[in-house]
């Protein structure tokens, strides 16, 4: 099986689609960037699918072409680790509209032979999915043992579940929601703002000159950084402490240390991601509302399910509070669903998914472990 | 397997297999290990108490961090074979509006509950004239979950009041079963299996 090219890290497939989309549109060719980890079994049923969030991508266990960085969830994903790649067949492919090689508003249109900046359809969560279930079909994955999401993850993975409810047995979402609440499309539509306001964007046809709005998209980076940390994270880590200075300058240098830290959020941001890919993806997500597909009841999207679920929130995380995850539970009781949920306690915010966290290891790994015996 | 706590036991003796049970303050999960273990039984948990929940969890078992007084209401109406509270009762804030929902969603209902009752605990307020703290009551009166109290007749009178059907009783004397005479006086423990 190491033999064949399907498999393995830095791939690239260029799958023919036509991918239909939920705004009528369709896309074709649908191009996927992914990463595999260890072995897919001789009857495929040891594969299991991690869904990436907003700004990361599918270098979940392996090292990041721009950054340099080993991977954003080794704690969880490893030989040995809950995700286990000595037993799992682990894929993480980059959601279309992102930036890491997937179709995105970088990647090249066919009809113009040139970027398709914002002439790129507008997506959908189920978009992103059905995308990774013509990714499946090609790696001839018919079922999957898992699917695992923090995040915007969490909403792919839930959507995999009402989307293909037969091609997965077991579901993780943590720190996720059903839908995204007012609160959310607000600071999203600040970021959107402040990339569109940069002289530079120039309606998203910035590519030919490799001039990007830089600035405006390290503004929306920092507005949304704010929103995965928690104040008392925040307090913890910087107070109203001076970076590298003995007393307030009287200016607007950053003076305080969240401030420099936050400028350094946002720079290095700029580094690694498109701001038209940044645009599409909270669009995306700003659209994500899974029980108005089913009739706005949402405990009718589960209806049936054989699916397992586990659910993780965190105390701190007020981008997607414990309310949300338990909404998403009181709908599975009530459609008679296999559910597991637990809010866990941590002082990170919405960003605890990403951490270390051995509850939360303790969790997956019971849960997928479980899944395995049945 | 480790020995079942002896309340548990009795509701695992006498659950059908292959039943759907609800099992609401489930701890971490011993009895609905036991049950689909044992009996083959689809179980669900209900626990406030996320520890306990991320043990039940990781021991492959589908059990929900919740309250018993707010989120019983998202489970439908005749979901489950039977729903279980075991040792909970006393620590809900309204225990008659509780045993509704546990008989609303199971067709039948096991409770179970520390007799307040019991000889000792009589002793103990007669003659010590504090409120009684004893192995099964374990907390002192400031730091205890337990907030309605209740004894054998009390539950019994509920029952009544409620019209509901009492299918079985069992009743527990330093974990050994005892006898159904003079239960409130002598039982520390009592199970009862209802219906509507």
């Amino acid at each position: 099986m190491n033999e064949d090219d399907r498999f393995g890290l830095n791939r690239h497939v260029r799958l023919m689609g036509p991918l239909p989309l939920d705004s009528g549109a369709s896309l074709t060719p649908v191009e996927l960037a992914y990463e595999t980890y260890g072995t897919l079994n001789t009857n495929a049923s040891n594969a299991i699918l991690i869904c990436h969030a907003l700004t990361m991508d599918q270098y979940v266990a392996s090292k990041h072409p721009l950054t340099g960085k080993g991977g954003w969830w080794t704690d969880m994903v490893g030989p040995g680790k809950p995700i286990d790649t000595d037993r799992h067949f682990v894929i993480c492919a980059n959601v279309i509209g992102s930036c890491m090689g997937s179709s995105g508003p970088a990647t090249i249109n066919p009809a113009t032979e040139k970027p398709w900046g914002m002439d790129f359809p507008v997506l959908t969560i189920a978009d992103m999915v059905r995308a990774q279930a013509l990714l499946l079909d090609h790696l001839g994955i018919a079922c999957l043992h898992a699917v695992i999401g923090g995040s915007m993850g969490g909403m792919q993975a839930i959507s995999w579940t009402t989307l293909y409810p037969e091609r997965v047995k077991s579901a993780v979402i943590i720190a996720s929601a059903a839908r995204h609440s007012a609160q959310n499309i607000a600071f999203h539509e600040v970021g959107r703002q402040a990339i569109m306001a940069d002289p530079r964007w120039r309606g998203g046809a910035y590519y030919a000159d490799d001039d990007p709005p830089s600035s405006g998209l390290a503004v929306a980076r920092m507005a949304a950084h704010i929103t995965y940390l928690s104040e008392e994270g925040l307090t913890e880590k910087f107070g109203r402490r001076l970076q590298d200075r003995e007393s307030k300058t009287f200016g607007f240098d950053a003076d305080f240390q969240v401030e420099s830290y936050l400028r350094h959020q946002g720079i290095s941001f700029v580094d690694r991601f498109d701001a038209n890919s940044y645009l599409y993806i909270t669009r995306a997500m700003d659209y994500f509302d899974l029980a108005e597909a089913h009739g706005g009841t949402l405990a009718h999207a589960f209806k049936g399910s054989k699916t397992r679920f586990c659910l993780i929130s965190f105390d701190t995380d007020w981008l997607y509070p414990t309310s949300e995850s338990r909404t998403i539970v009181h709908a599975l009781n009530a459609a008679g669903a296999a559910a597991s949920f637990v809010e866990l306690s941590s002082a990170f915010g919405h960003d605890s998914f990403l951490l270390k966290n051995p509850e939360m290891n303790r969790i997956v790994d019971g849960f997928l472990k479980a899944g395995e015996s049945v | 397997m480790t020995k079942l706590r002896p309340d548990l036991q009795i509701i695992a003796d006498n659950i059908t297999p292959n039943a759907r049970v609800l099992d609401i303050g489930c701890g971490d999960g011993a009895l609905m290990m036991a049950l689909r273990d044992l009996k083959q039984v689809d179980a669900r948990g209900l626990e406030i108490n996320p520890g306990n929940v991320a043990s039940a969890v990781s021991k492959g078992l589908s059990v929900v961090q919740g309250d018993a007084d707010t989120d019983l209401s998202a489970y439908p109406d005749g979901s489950f074979d039977y729903a279980v509270l075991s040792q909970t009762l006393q620590t809900t804030h309204r225990p008659d509006v509780i045993l509704d929902e546990l008989l609303r969603i199971g067709k039948q209902a096991f409770v179970s509950f520390p007799n307040f009752a019991h000889w000792r605990v009589r002793m103990s307020l007669l003659f010590g004239g504090r409120m009684p703290v004893t192995r099964l009551l374990p907390q002192t009166w400031y730091d205890t979950p337990n907030i309605h109290h209740v004894t054998i007749d009390d539950f019994r009178a509920l029952v009544r009041d409620g019209k509901l059907k009492q299918e079985g009783q069992w009743f527990l004397s330093g974990d050994k079963r005892t006898s159904r005479a003079a239960a409130n006086l002598l039982a520390e423990h009592a199970v009862f299996l209802l219906r509507k």
